[in-house]
């Protein structure tokens, strides 16, 4: 956990009180909507649909059970009594009231909440690898560095008026649990040939109407020069990025128009000139902002307790969630225990108050009071003692967040869509649901594998639709729903967009398409240890489009 | 439209001479960007009154680097409110140019802007609206903390924020 101090509290303190008077001129109507809508974008605050929607950051997705208790009042008490979680580490409130914003917002300071950025054209909330600090393939935690570029990007005086949104994504280890290829900018933690670590820097990456696959532009940046190798990219974007066009303003296009190789060298250019300056991170204030992290008192374990095999071998239904739901733990005895949101039928990544504060005294039981939140909607606490893990297991089924199909079928990711979203095209959650309702027979989901399906609905991809094994992107034909297949893409360190599969098809023919593209990939494996994704790369997408043609 | 000098409304001392009029040398006058690169050495440097220019955000601020020393003030635009090009180029007129003049904020500028205009070292204001003008001071002390060095780096990261204008309890209270 990262813990605030007088100087962090107070300053978001501050920051809810401009706000608060922002909001009273836009109510007065001294603030035009025109002038308002950066402001509040700024905060967090979008005017959806039907209501205003507020997003509060989850910085690197890591969350203290004081902290989920407090928002799930927040959640009780100014919206519905549900939240949503995204796929950016974020919690979005869909029927909040603009007046009671301020409220809302004091509350959350209290706990060291905010929602600073979480929205505008801006360096976004800097997301990570959620298995953080546990995982046992981390070179390093991410969060530290996420943390440091939280605070050097807050309120940044020169670019919070930029061409377009900025998204930061960071890991610290080989594997990237944090789709830093369809980011802005992605960090990947490396070793040198020495001692040392650093950033292998890719920028340009980015989905909506145009995708791009981020690109490699620093092999080895060292930690000291993360911040001024950041700002050198961050000026160049906001004096060079386009601003004629906001479908052409994401740094993925300037990059693209002047390609990788002369964008990384005006950005070199830059930073040749400020590394050696103010924003060179000394090792005090790297090792202040580290030890502000403070970990568990790991108590000394044994690997596959007594109690955890018995209890494995007796129990099948609890053996089917550890062997979906668990991971390895970096520390001997202890697991990482993920929690789905994507219970069958039900809307993805959505958790009630109720939901929020049992998880909340659940971590504090069998967690060291921490929760995480995933890029996949789903929740984990990441110190749980193996030998819980059955008690624990029982706890999180009655919670309803216990349905082992954490990267299965039925984890679907998706946008709000229509039903909230003032830009979809098309419904989004529906479609999820009843998708996963196909699968609702864990056995029928198991058989298939690893397989991620992603739903956007509309081309800006919140869905990340393009880098879902299946991706469905919906469209609007002659104001009917409409839905574009893609298959084959990933967001992972092998990132790669998906390839369309044929012409849309209308709303009611795509859970059954889906159902036909599954099953034809279970006929055309070689066997059941070739995954979904990896038929696709064997065989192309060829085989699969007589799926599309199947009723008509 | 107000002008803010050193935190507090003013008279404007400087006139903008627009396109091909001409720029008398007695006056303290904002000229365009494109008279000053085609002026003559002369029209420049034998100046009896202070010389400021009107500088587009589109234009590298490099360009400005061989007038520097005959200019009094930079004027940058803001077109539009979210249009943030100007606060790069005023850092690095500060910071890279070690410009000593005044820098100050044109076009859409906005109350909202001000803390963000006088930490990348903007320290004169055409501000659009009168209520704006007058919040001036208060504005600059909704926050009393900065967590990054930007044009006022010596106080590294995480630091108190102090405007570095004159201001009275009563105009912070208004």
């Amino acid at each position: 956990m990262y813990v605030y101090d007088e100087f962090d509290r107070t300053f978001i303190a501050e920051r809810a009180a401009q706000f608060r008077d922002q909001v009273a001129r836009r109510l007065s109507g001294e603030l035009t909507e025109d002038e308002f809508k950066p402001l509040r974008l700024m905060n967090g605050v979008y005017l959806q649909l039907h209501a205003y929607m507020l997003r509060i950051a989850v910085p690197y997705g890591t969350l203290s059970s004081k902290q989920l208790r407090k928002l799930a009042h927040v959640a009780r008490v100014y919206d519905r009594g549900y939240g949503h979680f995204t796929t950016r580490q974020n919690l979005q409130l869909n029927w909040i009231k603009l007046s009671d914003v301020p409220q809302a917002l004091e509350e959350l300071a209290e706990a060291g909440i905010h929602t600073i950025q979480t929205s505008g054209n801006c360096i976004r909330n800097t997301t990570t690898d959620q298995w953080g600090g546990v995982a046992p393939d981390e070179i390093e935690d991410p969060r530290f560095w996420a943390e440091i570029i939280r605070q050097w990007s807050t309120l940044h005086p020169e670019f919070s008026f930029l061409p377009r949104k900025f998204k930061i994504a960071i890991t610290g280890a080989p594997h990237d649990r944090a789709a830093l290829k369809i980011h802005d900018i992605g960090l990947r933690m490396i070793g040198n040939a020495g001692d040392e670590t650093g950033f292998e820097v890719s920028v340009g990456g980015g989905l909506g109407r145009t995708p791009f696959i981020a690109k490699v532009i620093r092999n080895y940046l060292p930690k000291q020069d993360l911040l001024s190798y950041l700002e050198a990219i961050l000026r160049t974007y906001n004096a060079h990025g386009r601003r004629d066009n906001i479908y052409k303003a994401r740094i993925k296009i300037l990059v693209h128009d002047l390609g990788v190789q002369r964008f990384a060298a005006e950005v070199d250019e830059e930073w040749s000139r400020i590394k050696e300056g103010y924003l060179k991170l000394d090792s005090a204030f790297v090792a202040d902002i580290r030890s502000r992290f403070i970990y568990p008192q790991y108590e000394d374990l044994d690997d596959d307790p007594g109690s955890l095999r018995r209890a494995l071998a007796t129990d099948a239904k609890f053996a089917l969630w550890y062997r979906n739901s668990v991971s390895r733990h970096k520390a001997p005895g202890y697991a990482i225990a993920t929690l789905s949101l994507k219970p069958p039928g039900k809307p993805p990544g959505d958790a009630t108050s109720g939901q929020m504060e049992a998880i909340a005294d659940l971590a504090d039981e069998h967690s060291h009071g921490e929760i995480r939140v995933g890029h996949e909607q789903n929740l984990a606490l990441p110190h749980v003692r193996q030998e819980d893990l059955p008690e624990l297991w029982r706890k999180l089924d009655a919670l309803g967040v216990a349905t082992p199909n954490v990267n299965l079928v039925t984890d679907i990711i998706s946008c709000p869509g229509l039903d909230y979203c003032s830009l979809a095209n098309a419904r989004s959650i529906p479609i999820a649901m009843e998708v996963s309702r196909r699968f609702e027979q864990i056995d029928k989901a198991r058989s298939v594998g690893r397989l991620h399906i992603n739903i956007s609905g509309c081309i800006n991809a919140c869905g990340h639709h393009h880098v879902g094994h299946i991706g469905l992107l919906g469209v609007e034909k002659n104001d009917k729903e409409f839905y574009q297949i893609t298959l084959g893409g990933k967001a992972d360190e092998d990132a790669r967009l998906g390839q369309l599969l044929g012409p849309a098809i209308p709303y009611e023919e795509v859970a059954d398409t889906v159902e036909r593209v599954v099953n034809r990939y279970l006929d055309l494996r070689l066997d059941e240890n070739e995954l979904f994704i990896d038929t696709v790369k064997r065989l192309g997408i060829a085989p699969f489009k007589e799926t599309l043609h199947a009723v008509h | 439209m107000r002008y803010i000098k050193n935190g507090a409304v003013a008279a404007d001392p400087f006139v903008y001479v627009e396109g091909d009029e001409t720029v008398p040398s007695d006056v303290s006058a904002i000229v365009s960007a494109d008279w000053l690169l085609s002026a003559a050495k002369q029209q420049i440097e034998g100046r009896s009154a202070p010389l400021g220019v009107n500088w587009p955000n589109d234009r590298p601020e490099s360009e400005l680097a061989p007038f520097l020393p005959y200019l009094s003030l930079i004027a940058l635009e803001f077109p539009v409110f979210r249009d943030g090009r100007a606060f790069t180029q005023a850092r690095l007129l500060r910071e890279r140019h070690g410009f000593k003049g005044e820098v100050r904020a044109t076009g859409d500028v906005l109350r909202d802007q001000f803390l963000f205009m006088v930490r990348t070292g903007f320290d004169a204001f055409e501000v659009k609206k009168a209520a704006d003008a007058d919040a001036f001071a208060k504005v600059l002390h909704e926050f009393t903390l900065r967590y990054q060095p930007a044009a006022d780096p010596q106080h590294g990261f995480r630091s108190g924020f102090t405007p570095p204008f004159p201001i009275s309890a009563q105009e912070r209270d208004a």
